[in-house]
């Protein structure tokens, strides 16, 4: 019994499902997740906006507020399913067993309480510290987030400091209690590009010291490249491809990430050449469309996608997971995309158009 | 911090002589002759004698001559004399300003400590019952006028009850638990619609602050939601509170004239309003330019705390 818990992932969530009931009706954001997390791995979950990934890791961490949100499914963490917990066990979990870092250091941190309380408040709480040993410890926080001048900044106030500083302050506050579990949510979309990188770096390298388990939430197929172990695509509420990042990038397969891979800028290209944006809009996820959610703008779109839905299931390569029935590169693709471009179909000459200056474009017949 | 302070008494100093020129011109307009409080109706049939006291009290120079002479003499801190009982006005001031003033204080602290609470517990459980109890009962008292509270009180606290006297004024100087007993009150009739104010304003910022990612952060670094509430959420949720309540002590200030008059209080809302029934102008005059004063000043004072209360603000100014 006891080797299996230590074998066991630490967190497993199964068809989770989040909704959120407003006037207009239900909002299904997160409808049926399923993955598993082990120690010191990380998982990047990577979107659009709306496409639930931030719901889902607020979900598992059940910090969801409001009396309009229902969560069902389980998420295993450590043995117990947190969906289970009362509040107050669900505090002793929070900050020391899992933590956040959220997407707008700005917002995120308290604009009246000085930086050495923000970071100490829950260690104290949790490790019972006296005021000299919390101070210590936010010393040596802001000193591993690499703050300068520690002493100093512990007396600022947040808005004082600059957006790197705040986000590595609220890495720090994150991290006081050495958690086993942290959920970055979009930790760089509020930065300037040169601070992105140094923030992910010192992401990766707590992650890696602490054996820390991650889970990167991003619009940005650039961000998790290179520094998770799995890639998670969501679209609208549900994974349509999962697979460990490299042979992701090796070989996508769902049209959504090959989407929202063609649609990053590229500097090698042209000047002014157009950007790549995905056609159409998200599905409206009170009444989510009927066959693949993606399918009305899926360039490979056939009859079977707009009618049934396709289960996330394993392709040739068992940890490869896709969700389509016309994936990338396949023949029954190439025919979809054939037929819509025929037909003019608006989706398949975009791509058709975007794809025409290097004249390849991954469909010819 | 240094230019914040010269441009707040600039402003002080216009308002003093905005409001006292306005209150001059409307006393002027008030009808009825100010002779008529200087000399008994029958003394008037002395034409030559009307006219000495006239001359004496300036009463025929035109207005603006009559005005000026008075803001020579107050500048100097002489408001002058009653033109009933022919004492200095400030010297009566300062007789009655204790009373007042104690009331309003006590008046203040009340309202902010039962209203801080109920602002907290209605925010938090938002929607509830309990929230709608809360601001439904805010609503209901808002409604309710001070002199209609005091008397309600006075039935069931004083005449009722018999816990509290129904009406007088102990000095605190004399006895501190006699002045409690006689300030408590009228003090909680003026507090009715005052903490009703304050609820609403605290529930509704406090709202909008539990709304906020630092809030979110703080829930998810484990910390209890009564610490949330109290050392994360109340601060920034208290600047709106700060300025009604000093917008509030005009307010206040008008409520104390019927408070202290239903309670027979001996402070200055009871002498402005003899002074008014009387056309003693000179005191009418010092007492509406002093009240004024202590307006402004706790209005300055006020954006003096918000330096304290929000660290951002201190950066910008």
């Amino acid at each position: 019994m006891v080797d299996q818990a230590a074998n066991s992932p630490l967190l497993k969530v199964d068809d989770l499902r989040t909704t959120f009931t407003i006037p207009a009706g239900d909002v299904k954001a997160v409808r049926g997740v399923s993955f598993s997390l082990d120690r010191g791995r990380t998982l990047g979950i990577v979107g659009e906006s709306g496409s639930g990934k931030t719901v889902l890791a607020r979900s598992v961490m059940r910090l969801n507020l409001g009396t309009n949100v229902t969560t069902t499914g389980t998420a295993v963490f450590e043995g117990t399913d947190v969906l289970t917990r009362s509040p107050a066990e669900m505090r002793q979990l929070w900050g020391t067993e899992m933590a956040m870092v959220f997407q707008d250091p700005m917002t995120s941190l308290n604009p009246l309480v000085r930086v050495q309380r923000q970071v100490t408040e829950h260690l104290c709480r949790h490790l019972n510290l006296n005021r000299s040993e919390a101070r210590q410890a936010a010393v040596d926080l802001l000193r591993e987030v690499r703050i300068p001048d520690p002493e100093t900044r512990l007396r600022s106030f947040p808005h004082e400091l600059s957006g790197g500083m705040r986000q590595r302050v609220c890495i720090a506050v994150a991290l006081a209690c050495a958690p086993s579990l942290l959920f970055a949510d979009e930790p760089t979309t509020a930065l300037d590009v040169t601070v992105q990188h140094q923030i992910l770096n010192l992401l990766s390298r707590e992650q890696a010291d602490r054996e820390m388990a991650m889970v990167l939430v991003t619009h940005d197929l650039g961000v998790v490249a290179g520094r998770t172990d799995d890639t998670m695509v969501m679209y609208a509420g549900t994974v349509v491809e999962h697979a460990p990042t490299a042979s992701l990038f090796a070989d996508m397969r769902h049209p959504y990430s090959e989407a929202l891979m063609r649609s990053i800028p590229r500097t090698s290209l042209p000047s002014h050449t157009r950007l790549a944006a995905i056609t159409g809009r998200p599905p409206d996820l009170i009444d989510p469309p009927t066959g693949c959610d993606f399918s009305p703008r899926c360039p490979y779109v056939q009859d079977q996608c707009v009618n049934e839905e396709p289960p996330l299931v394993e392709t040739d390569d068992p940890t490869h997971r896709l969700a389509c029935w016309t994936p990338v590169g396949s023949p029954e693709a190439r025919v979809a995309f054939e037929k819509n471009l025929a037909a003019g179909l608006q989706q398949a000459v975009a791509v058709d158009l975007s794809a025409a200056p290097s004249s390849t474009g991954g469909v010819d017949g | 911090m240094g230019s914040f302070i010269a441009t707040r008494l600039v402003r002080l100093v216009a308002t003093l002589l905005a409001v006292s020129f306005l209150t001059f011109l409307l006393v002027n307009l008030l009808p009825g002759d100010a002779i008529n409080a200087l000399i008994p109706i029958e003394a008037q049939q002395d034409q030559e004698y009307v006219a000495q006291v006239r001359a004496e009290w300036g009463l025929d120079d035109p207005m603006l001559v009559r005005y000026g002479k008075w803001l020579g003499d107050a500048v100097r801190g002489d408001l002058g004399d009653s033109i009933v009982t022919s004492r200095a006005v400030s010297s009566e001031i300062a007789h009655r300003i204790p009373v007042t003033g104690e009331l309003m204080i006590v008046t203040v602290i009340f309202s902010v400590l039962l209203a801080v609470p109920l602002g907290v517990m209605s925010a938090y459980r938002e929607g509830s019952r309990l929230d709608q109890f809360i601001s439904g009962g805010a609503q209901f008292a808002l409604s309710v006028p001070g002199f209609v509270a005091g008397l309600l009180f006075i039935y069931v606290f004083a005449m009722k009850l018999g816990w509290f006297p129904a009406t007088g004024w102990t000095r605190i100087s004399n006895s501190i638990s006699g002045n409690l007993m006689t300030v408590t009150l009228p003090a909680l009739s003026l507090s009715v619609i005052e903490v009703a104010v304050y609820t609403r304003v605290v529930r509704s910022d406090l709202v909008t602050t539990l709304k906020e990612d630092y809030i979110l952060s703080a829930r998810s670094k484990g910390l209890k939601d009564g610490f949330i509430l109290f050392r994360h959420a109340l601060r920034p949720s208290s600047l709106t509170l700060i300025t009604v309540v000093g917008l509030n002590i005009g307010l206040l200030l008008g409520g104390t004239v019927v408070v202290e008059f239903l309670f027979a209080l001996p402070g200055l809302g009871k002498r402005l309003l003899d002074a008014i029934f009387q056309r003693d102008f000179m005191m009418v005059q010092g007492i509406t330019v002093f009240v004024a004063m202590v307006y402004v000043v706790v209005n300055t004072l006020v954006d003096l705390v918000y330096l304290v209360v929000d660290p951002r603000i201190r950066k910008a100014d």
